[in-house]
């Protein structure tokens, strides 16, 4: 638990799952160790816990749950609400980063580290440098002689830390200077079974690996026009980001005058900037369903899935899931390619493709048979799911125009540009509807049970029954 | 017991062999050991002077551990701790900046009077050292020594040395000053010393300007908060403070972005130049939506900042509602949230879209959120009237589908439609009075029966619906026995010819066998009415009622500025005033700031705030006003307020204790203006003790103590309370 003070935190612990404290820092001494036991009482034991921030009289709790553990910000005043998450979190990367998973056994088997860590990270309630690359440099997992290491080199250490590239070690070496960008853009959709789009947007992020020697001045160029205000919207090639967000290393203030995307970037893997379109997304896949009730035993599936892009390109690790009513005994697949197969604990064939090429256009039939129940179900109809991966390809358009490397010795640099789209858990497509809307009666006893059902499946945690029932 | 003793006892005894080992790395594996038991909060205190023998070591990881050790048990070993002081300062001495900024920050942390003596030269020392990185921590441990000993930071002039060190060259130093600062000021103010620690004037804001762009994440905020304090001379220089500011929108710490917005809120207030403030408002909604691609709980801090910018700035986002649809996975505190502001965000282009989505929410199955759902479906139909018949459709379907607590809501919902549409939607009538059945909570209940009365004369069987009611009377809970009375003296006004034996019958029950004053006291009152002046009593009983509207704001105005100046604080998360959760002298610093420098504005919004509460609780009486002008009255009640005693106190500012203070204006203000007694129950209080002004329609509504104007103000509540 972590207690910020003023705006910020006052104290900082670490739960586990049973709510025993495996880490505890207290930076006021108003606030006593019982408090501990507040927490454990009002959060850890109690299962119907609405708010992330609780407040008992007048001692505030936040907390972030990771795996198994409960990463707590305890303060008495008006704290910086964002802060102290955006800490928590900053936190939990900082120690992933530094052994690996977050969890109970890695808190307790590192727990010295942690106390060091966090005393770094945080005085006083107020966070200090955050930054992992700088943290590394004097904060180890082996043992720091102090004699062993120059007074010099940690002043440089120091510097480091306070300095306004406090990101970057000043004397890091290459022998071949290299530079890797990664276009990474998750698309989501949800469409009609007429095709129609109800929702498409694309969240990017362009992650760079930077080994370049020195202090490098980089520069950065995407074919991007800021939108900011919509009415503006023009043609061109140029695609119209909605917003984005910059590493810390970006100059803000030079992005903001004159949109040149300026930084001397980290050393090593980092995540440079993420933005958010919404116009002209291109789909990469086209899923076209049709699902036919047939009669009360069976279900007739036909779902073709058409790729939208040039045929050099291919998608690849693409899974179908087609969800299938709850009493389904079994289902009669054949499919052109791939594999694909009834999963019963989920309630869906799962259709594996390890690879589309561009152009190409496959097709799913099956039929599933139900078995006759005695109180009758009408299905609910949940939408299709695709994950999938498509590389050098972007579904908003986003190109790397350039990314100019200036270092004081002048050197040649390598740069690497990748572009990968790709869907996990959120391109759904809604099967029709028509039986339903016909049968209006029945819908209403249907859904009644099946909210009721619902509420089981929601106490038993089974994954893959999305609990949202279609009108 | 002496066995079971022995091990314990043991341990440590083990502990202490191993710390006087002659190994370096049995001794230091022993710290390891001691820091663990007493994480676990094993008492190990009595290896004080074992521990404390390790603390002269080259190795940094293990001195920091005695650091820690010291840091936990100084505090119950003082005299002890005076035998560490000396290995302190000599390490503020030390050739490594890291050692001496270790120094100098355990010192302060250590909080034994006795050590704090001798921190007082080193700290002097270090506040002046070459590195930066010394300066930095030298800086909050300045503050860490005001928290402990105010008159050593005096009598040695640090405060004079850190408005010194505003100017420095590193930007990190300049950010912890600026913490420091603030916090020493927090602490001066709860303290009741008068002067300013921290004023900000041009000079120090360029220099933060400059800080700003350079400094770590962490250094904008605090820096940001110290904007956000600061008082622009004219126009010109809260255009230039916005404008620096502004790139920060793009920066991705969220608590850096929501930072900023509340500087750019606060300076725009002075800002004279039409465009220049679309320009910012414009800028501003592209990040407040990317907020959104946070995880879960800065989500939610966002999302409820933003509904408080809604409040102020209705127009921000008004392209982007689809953003705020809930993902299925989302937390539930997420959507809820993202419900609220769907509603501000409705208007007649993309009320279609919303109500699809809301009818598949209120098919999930999360009682609570469907609950909401459905809500929101009634304040969509109050909000839009266009779409008034699109959304009466859409709960009919919902009425449709008979799960319970579905209906039920929906039955509520359409009551408030009908307080808005009068006379609108009958039609829908019988398919409410259908599902009479499946009614089981009062507020359910009551709403079907005031519908039922108010439509009496339209409905033939009105009599024989009212007459389930009156035969379950007594085991009716208050709220429905309440609107069970007015609705059958309404039928017997609008149709007294069938239903004369019903009234009698209601008004016997309720005088004889009811034990709820309540209920008593209004079917007396009716009885009295009805016997003596009949003509009166259609007046008192079938007055017509102003329509409801969805409340813009949530909060008072002036409450709305203050919380607009907190973003994104726990106040603006709570949407309430800090000093309703944070105890006694600990306000924080900002809020504290703006009350030492204008404590009369600071009390003249408390007060506006607690008549705008007055407001609301005279809301239910439905008084000759239109409730929705609750600021000028709120205003004007401020000046009633005054004349108060503990008002006056509160603005002499002699009081010590603002919440009771506000408590006791509360109960004051209710008995000399309205003469109503202060009840707990809103329902009690409404009443036939008010002024003569306030006549019974007051009765009618009254049933739902939640028109529209309430369930935000309520669910906000709600938030506080479920926290408990």
């Amino acid at each position: 638990m972590l207690f910020f003070r003023a705006h910020y935190t006052q104290a900082f612990f670490i739960f586990n799952q049973k709510g025993e404290v495996l880490i505890s820092r207290l930076y006021r001494t108003d606030l006593k160790r019982s408090i501990a036991d507040v927490f454990r009482i009002q959060v850890v034991s109690n299962s119907d816990v609405r708010s992330p921030i609780i407040t008992l009289g007048s001692t505030s709790f936040f907390h972030v749950r990771i795996n198994n553990l409960y990463v707590v910000a305890v303060t008495k005043c008006n704290a910086n609400a964002a802060l102290v998450f955006e800490f928590c979190y900053r936190f939990i990367s900082i120690a992933k980063s530094y052994f690996g998973k977050v969890d109970e056994e890695a808190v307790k088997n590192n727990f010295v580290l942690i106390y060091e860590l966090i005393d770094e990270i945080i005085d006083f309630g107020y966070p200090q440098n955050s930054e992992t690359d700088t943290l590394k440099t004097y904060i180890t997992t082996e043992s720091i002689v102090s004699s062993s290491i120059a007074a010099e080199e940690s002043s440089k250490i120091t510097t480091q830390a306070t300095g306004a590239t406090n990101w970057r070690r000043g004397d890091v070496k290459y022998k071949k200077n290299e530079a890797f960008v990664d276009v990474v853009e998750t698309v989501n959709l949800s469409m009609s079974a007429k095709g129609t789009v109800l929702r498409a947007d694309v969240d990017g992020h362009i992650q760079m690996r930077a080994y370049l020697s020195g202090t490098p001045e980089c520069k950065f160029g995407l074919n991007d026009k800021l939108v900011i205000d919509k009415s503006e919207r023009g043609g061109g090639d140029a695609v119209e980001l909605d917003d984005c967000r910059f590493h810390q290393c970006v100059r803000l203030d030079e992005f903001d005058s004159t949109r040149t995307i300026s930084f001397v970037p980290p050393d090593g893997e980092f995540e440079l900037m993420r933005y958010r379109s919404t116009s002209n997304i291109k789909l990469p896949l086209r899923v076209i369903p049709t699902v036919n009730e047939i009669g009360t035993t069976a279900v007739s599936y036909v779902i073709t899935v058409k790729t939208n892009f040039n045929n050099k390109l291919s998608a690849t690790n693409v899974v179908v899931r087609i969800p299938t009513p709850l009493n389904t005994t079994n289902v009669d697949c054949k499919v052109p390619i791939g594999k694909a197969k009834y999963v019963p604990a989920e309630n869906v064939v799962v259709w594996k493709i390890p690879r589309i090429q561009g152009g190409q256009e496959v097709t799913f039939q099956g039929q599933a048979s139900l078995t006759s129940t005695t109180h009758r179900q009408v299905w609910a109809r949940p939408p299709i799911d695709v994950d999938f991966q498509v590389l050098m390809f972007t579904s908003s358009g986003l190109i790397v125009r350039f990314l100019k490397v200036f270092e004081k010795s002048n050197y040649h640099s390598v740069k690497w540009v990748r572009y990968l789209t790709k869907a996990s858990g959120s391109y759904q497509i809604r099967p029709n509807q028509s039986h339903v809307r016909l049968a209006a009666p029945t819908v209403m006893r249907r859904q009644r049970t099946t909210a009721r059902d619902a509420t089981h499946a929601q106490k038993d945690e089974r994954p893959g029954v999305p609990p949202t029932l279609a009108a | 017991m002496a066995m079971r003793a022995a091990p314990r006892k043991g341990e440590n005894f083990e502990l202490a062999a191993d710390l006087n080992s002659e190994y370096k790395e049995k001794r230091k594996d022993a710290i390891k050991r001691v820091i663990a038991n007493m994480t676990v909060q094993k008492d190990v205190s009595g290896l004080f002077p074992d521990v404390l023998k390790n603390m002269q070591t080259d190795d940094l990881e293990q001195k920091k551990l005695v650091y820690l050790y010291l840091m936990n048990y100084a505090k119950t070993q003082p005299e002890l701790v005076i035998l560490a002081v000396n290995t302190f300062v000599k390490d503020t001495d030390d050739p490594n900046p890291l050692v001496r900024a270790l120094a100098i920050r355990t010192m302060g942390c250590l909080r034994a009077e006795k050590i704090i003596d001798y921190l007082c030269d080193p700290l002097q020392k270090c506040l002046k050292d070459d590195n930066p990185y010394v300066r930095k921590t030298a800086a909050l441990c300045v503050a860490k020594l005001y928290d402990l000993k105010p008159e050593l930071v005096n009598e040695n002039g640090f405060l004079d040395q850190l408005r010194d060190m505003i100017a420095d060259s590193n930007p990190m130093v300049v950010a912890n000053t600026v913490a420091a600062l603030s916090d020493i000021h927090a602490a001066a103010v709860a303290s009741g010393a008068p002067k300013d620690t921290l004023a900000i004037n041009t000079e120090i804001v360029n220099k933060l300007l400059v800080a700003l762009n350079e400094c770590s994440e962490w250094g904008r905020v605090a820096i940001l908060n110290a904007l956000s304090r600061y008082t622009a001379e004219d126009a010109g220089e809260s255009e230039h403070i916005c404008e620096r500011v502004v790139p920060q929108f793009q920066h991705a710490n969220a608590s850096v972005v929501l930072t900023a917005i509340k500087v750019i809120m606060i300076h725009m207030r002075g800002i004279t130049s039409e465009n220049l403030t679309k320009t910012l408002i414009r800028k501003m909604a592209p990040p407040l939506v990317t907020l959104l691609s946070n995880p879960p709980e800065v989500q939610w801090v966002a999302l409820r900042n933003i509904n408080l910018l809604l409040q102020k700035r209705p127009d921000i986002l008004t392209n982007e509602m689809r953003v705020f649809f809930c993902k299925y996975n989302d937390p539930l505190y997420v959507k809820v949230e993202k419900l609220d502001i769907m509603v501000r965000l409705a208007n007649e282009h993309n009320v279609d879209p919303l109500l699809s989505e809301l009818k598949e929410y209120a098919q999930e199955v999360d009682v609570d959120f469907v609950r909401r759902s459905i809500k929101v479906i009634g304040q969509t139909a109050i909000k839009i009237d266009e779409a008034a018949e699109r959304c009466v459709n859409v709960l009919l379907e919902l009425i449709g589908t008979r799960v319970s607590y579905v209906v039920q809501e929906a039955v509520v919902v359409m009551k408030d439609v009908f307080r808005k549409y009068p006379s609108t939607y009958e039609g829908v009538i019988p398919t409410l009075c259908a599902n009479l059945d499946e009614l089981d909570e009062p507020e359910a209940k009551a709403s079907l029966i005031w519908i039922i009365g108010e439509y009496a004369k339209k409905i033939d069987n009105a009599d024989e619906l009212l007459g389930i009611f009156v035969d379950t009377f007594t085991e009716e809970s208050y709220p429905v026995q309440l609107q069970t009375l007015t609705a059958v003296v309404k039928l017997y006004l609008q149709k007294p010819e069938s239903s004369q034996a019903l009234v009698q019958k209601v008004l016997n029950t309720a005088t004889k066998d009811c034990d709820s004053p309540d209920v008593r006291d209004r079917a007396y009152i009716y009885w009295r009415l009805l016997s003596t002046d009949p003509g009166a009593a259609k007046a008192v009983v079938l007055a017509v009622r102003p329509p409801i509207t969805l409340p813009r704001t949530t909060v008072s105005p002036a409450l709305l500025e203050e919380l607009l100046g907190e973003i994104p604080l726990l106040a603006s998360v709570y949407h309430k005033p800090a000093e309703t959760f944070v105890g006694r002298g600990r306000i924080s610093a900002d809020s504290v700031q703006r009350k030492a420098t204008d404590d009369r504005l600071a009390t003249q919004k408390a007060l506006q705030t607690v008549a705008a509460g007055q407001q609301a609780e005279n809301l239910l009486d439905f008084s000759d006003d239109v409730p929705n002008e609750g600021q000028p009255s709120g205003l004007a009640a401020t000046t009633v307020l005054a004349s108060t005693p503990a008002a006056a106190n509160l603005l002499a500012g002699t009081s010590s204790n603002p919440l009771d203070d506000l408590v006791s204006i509360f109960g004051g203000a209710n008995l000399g203006a309205s003469s109503t007694p202060a009840s707990s129950n809103p329902m009690g209080g409404f009443g036939f003790g008010a002024s003569p002004l306030t006549p019974a329609p007051a009765i009618t509504p009254v049933m739902s103590p939640q028109p529209p104007a309430q369930p935000q103000a309520q669910s906000g509540q709600d938030d506080l309370l479920g926290l408990f």
